[in-house]
């Protein structure tokens, strides 16, 4: 996968396919200090202890439809190859948190990519699973709870497309100028 | 802290207000993106983006969006099913942004199915 945005889509998928109805998605970009991290959590149905001894195998999958699961292992790749790490932890009944940390600044690092598309895109496809987003950049942070939206409108809100998209777009410039060192608010 | 705050909530919200207040009908076309790794790896992502435009431009109160998994037909991903009900589920195949908004304004909204892009009907 090109973008690192589109191995969190993934991840996420696999929780909420995993049983999860919330989803905890954190990155914090630490420019300065050379690092990423990304971690997700799900509260689905976990994974057993020897699936996780081998994470990384590509032979390795909880899935009984066929013998190979990817998803875990491009992304153990990916951070691999920037001299980064992965770490799955997982409690059966309790959910999973994967962590994946990167060297920021590393040649082969893949670019974060469009995180508001990945985050609309999750929202939108489905509507029965709540969202917690946070974002660091450099120490400032950026934060949407969908739990928070369902409060304060009304709860078909978010599976109304035109919605979804003021959100995207207003996530994307959010990030925009969190990057860029402005204060967005 | 750069939070979506309670205002932006609301600008969004009397953006939409007239519209929402509208939608009660029942969803009776469905569009299913497959999302597995091997979609979201062959462009799935682009592909929702697009209809999610569409979706917003089209406004339209009985079409409903959803995520879901492999199908099993890695290798024509990213795969598309639009369900309108009381006929065949079409399904595409190797769908680009483009495809999906043609797709959209022709199947989904004026009824001709794309047979062009179509992989199978079930």
């Amino acid at each position: 996968m090109r973008e690192l945005s589109l191995h969190i889509l993934d991840v996420v998928e696999n929780g909420i396919a995993a049983g999860g109805n919330c989803i905890w998605i954190e990155i914090d970009e630490a420019r300065e200090k050379d690092h990423l991290k990304i971690v997700i959590r799900d509260n689905g149905r976990g994974m057993p202890v020897e699936k996780l001894e081998n994470i990384d195998d590509p032979f390795i999958t909880t899935r009984t439809t066929r013998r190979v699961g990817l998803g875990l292992s491009l992304l153990a790749a990916a951070a691999g190859r920037c001299e980064g790490t992965l770490r799955v932890d997982s409690k059966p009944g309790k959910g999973t948190e994967v962590e994946a940390t990167f060297r920021y600044h590393h040649i082969d690092r893949a670019p974060l990519g469009d995180m508001a598309a990945t985050v609309g895109t999750l929202i939108i496809g489905n509507p029965g699973t709540d969202f917690i987003y946070a974002h660091r950049i450099d120490g400032k942070d950026f934060f949407l709870d969908t739990r928070e939206i369902r409060k304060e409108m009304n709860d078909r809100s978010l599976s109304d497309p035109v919605v979804i998209y003021h959100l995207t777009e207003s996530i994307r410039s959010s990030l925009k100028d969190l990057a860029s060192g402005e204060s967005a608010s | 802290m750069a939070k979506l705050t309670i205002d932006d909530l609301k600008k969004i919200k009397e953006k939409t207000a007239k519209e929402t207040s509208l939608r009660e009908g029942a969803a009776n076309i469905k569009i299913t993106v497959h999302m597995g790794t091997c979609g979201i790896a062959a462009g799935a992502r682009d592909v929702m983006s697009a209809l999610m435009e569409e979706m917003a431009a089209a406004d339209r109160q009985d079409i409903r969006v959803v995520a879901s998994g492999c199908m099993g037909m890695c290798s024509s991903e990213p795969n598309v099913t639009v369900e309108v009900q009381d006929s065949e589920p079409i399904v595409y195949q190797l769908m680009d942004s483009n495809k999906m908004r043609q797709v959209f304004k022709r199947h989904v909204l004026l009824g001709e199915v794309q047979t062009d892009f179509a992989l199978a009907k079930m």
